[in-house]
């Protein structure tokens, strides 16, 4: 999933204060399954903004809505008949859905609640971490099943670098040394030899070296 | 001969070659960099020149190397994938061969989470194995890694590092299988105070006849004090030093300490002579580069054969 978390509330606060008619906009898919945008956190948000503005003196109306997916212009046009009445548009979903609500919308601004993080799985209750860096050619089948490119911190095709320490990264005690997984892996499934193929210098015209990335399927296309 | 490189002419020969570093200015002083070098005239075969080392910004490793290229002595170009991508890499190699600089390591560098610049993007377009294919392939085929033909190939004598020491150590005779494969013609070592384990490595290195296809250079450092090695045992990752030897840096008093660094420096190398495959020192005296033509001397290395 696309993981985010909701900015501190002094930055939204500081970017939503000249409005009075906020349009406060959650998304029901991954920033909900990674609790930073779906409903719940919609109308936590809604409060503690109408709280602090009242008692300034300077009291707001929010309009909460939770569109099924802000990425997808059909769940988009749902905002319609509530736009005449905002001032402002603050969105709760990742980059993608803030930017599909303010190209749909242009004449209002429109406002981020939340910082978007990465591509990520949750490893326990409460703890995401990074997988994959969408590079658009994936090597998992070449790596065990572990993805250096989202999880060395040095994107190491060929580690790991002198840096690991009891299958930790030197970056950080927290982090696992990614290529002390795939090892670990690759002798799980008696594919040891696997780890002396050199793997060669990435194509990155799949990622954001060539530019930004739009799918094209023809079969689908209208 | 694949180069021009003294290194390489050394190392044919079946001396021990001897090299050591200069770690550039953080400024535009080149006399620091004339002055550093000068200290090792005579006593080493290559000065490897770092490049933005623990991922601080310092003169360029390139402009460096011209300046010591310029007093006769012999620069090794380091180069990290960290700051540059495949392009910056190339014309940098290209132009440093342009000056005369014929001997290069390629490292992926320490994370910018280390520096002064942690807020610095990394690029690591490539890794240090596929750096030194990259290099391999610009002398040997005259090509570019984009597959052009290169008017004026640069002849790069090749090294680069490995860490006997780090994690999983059943990787690390690999790892340099690995590198051998890219194509690597020498390689420098993390420094080593473990020579249990050290030699333990090169057991295995031999075992798979790597130190017949690479030139091995052991990585020496001097510890200046107790709390260097302290420091290096405890702060720095992949730096393996011993108990015992943080110990004996501790059993003599304060002012004989340097003194007592510079010992186990001159054992070490002593004791890794007669290891199997060991073609040379790499001596690391960081920020302390005037102690190794002492090392050097009470090693036994001296003086440099002339090839």
């Amino acid at each position: 999933m696309i993981t985010a978390e909701r900015k501190p509330m002094e930055e939204i606060i500081g970017s939503v204060s000249p409005y009075r008619r906020i349009l406060l906009v959650g998304c029901n898919e991954c920033v909900t399954v990674c609790a930073a945008g779906g409903r719940k956190e919609v109308g936590l948000l809604a409060s503690a903004l109408k709280m602090h503005f009242a008692k300034e003196g300077n009291p707001v109306e929010i309009e909460e809505v939770t569109l099924e997916r802000q990425c997808d212009p059909e769940y988009v046009e749902e905002l319609l008949p509530r736009m005449d009445q905002a001032d402002a548009v603050l969105s709760m979903a990742c980059g993608c859905g803030a930017q599909e609500v303010a190209r749909r919308y242009k004449e209002k601004p429109v406002f981020p609640a939340v910082n978007t993080r990465f591509m990520g799985a949750s490893e326990r209750q409460g703890v995401w971490a990074e997988r994959c860096a969408g590079c658009g050619n994936c090597v998992l089948g070449i790596t065990a099943g572990v993805c250096p490119i989202a999880r060395c911190s040095k994107q190491l095709l060929n580690g790991p670098c002198g840096g690991s320490t009891s299958g930790k990264c030197e970056v950080d005690p927290d982090i696992d040394c990614a290529w002390q997984l795939i090892w670990d892996r690759l002798k799980a499934l008696g594919m040891q030899e696997r780890y002396e193929d050199n793997i060669p210098a990435k194509d990155w015209r799949t990622g954001r070296g060539g530019g930004p990335r739009r799918i094209v399927r023809e079969d689908l296309a209208s | 001969m694949k180069t021009e490189s003294t290194l390489e002419k050394i190392l044919a020969a079946g001396h021990l070659a001897v090299t050591s570093e200069c770690g550039p200015p953080r400024g535009a002083l080149p006399n620091k960099v004339k002055e550093k070098a000068e200290l090792l005239r005579g006593c080493v075969d290559g000065i490897n020149v770092t490049d933005n080392q623990t991922a601080m910004v310092r003169m360029s490793s390139l402009a460096a190397c011209i300046i010591i290229q310029n007093m006769g002595l012999n620069p090794i170009l380091q180069m990290v994938s960290r700051d540059r991508n495949r392009l910056a890499m190339q014309s940098d190699i290209i132009g440093a061969y342009s000056h005369g600089v014929d001997t290069m390591l390629c490292l992926s560098g320490d994370h910018p989470r280390f520096g002064d610049h942690p807020m610095a993007a990394n690029v690591h377009d490539i890794d240090s194995i596929q750096m030194v294919d990259m290099v391999r392939n610009m002398r040997d085929e005259g090509k570019f890694q984009g597959g052009e033909k290169i008017d004026g190939s640069p002849k790069m004598f090749i090294g680069a590092a490995a860490n006997p020491f780090a994690d999983p150590f059943e990787l690390r005779v690999a790892r340099l299988a690995k590198k051998v494969k890219a194509g690597v013609d020498f390689i420098q070592t993390q420094c080593i105070f473990n020579v249990d384990k050290f030699e333990k490595w090169m057991e295995g290195v031999r075992e798979r006849g790597l130190h017949e296809k690479v030139a091995i250079m052991a990585g020496i450092t001097p510890m200046k004090s107790v709390g260097m090695a302290r420091y290096m045992k405890n702060k720095v990752p992949g730096m393996d030093v011993p108990d015992e030897v943080v110990q004996r840096m501790a059993g003599v008093p304060k002012e004989k300490q340097s003194e007592e660094g510079i010992k186990i420096c001159v054992e070490t190398i002593q004791r890794l002579k007669e290891v199997e495959g060991v073609r040379g020192f790499h001596i690391m005296a960081i920020e302390w580069e005037q102690k190794v033509p002492e090392i050097v001397e009470r090693a036994g290395l001296l003086p440099r054969p002339v090839v």
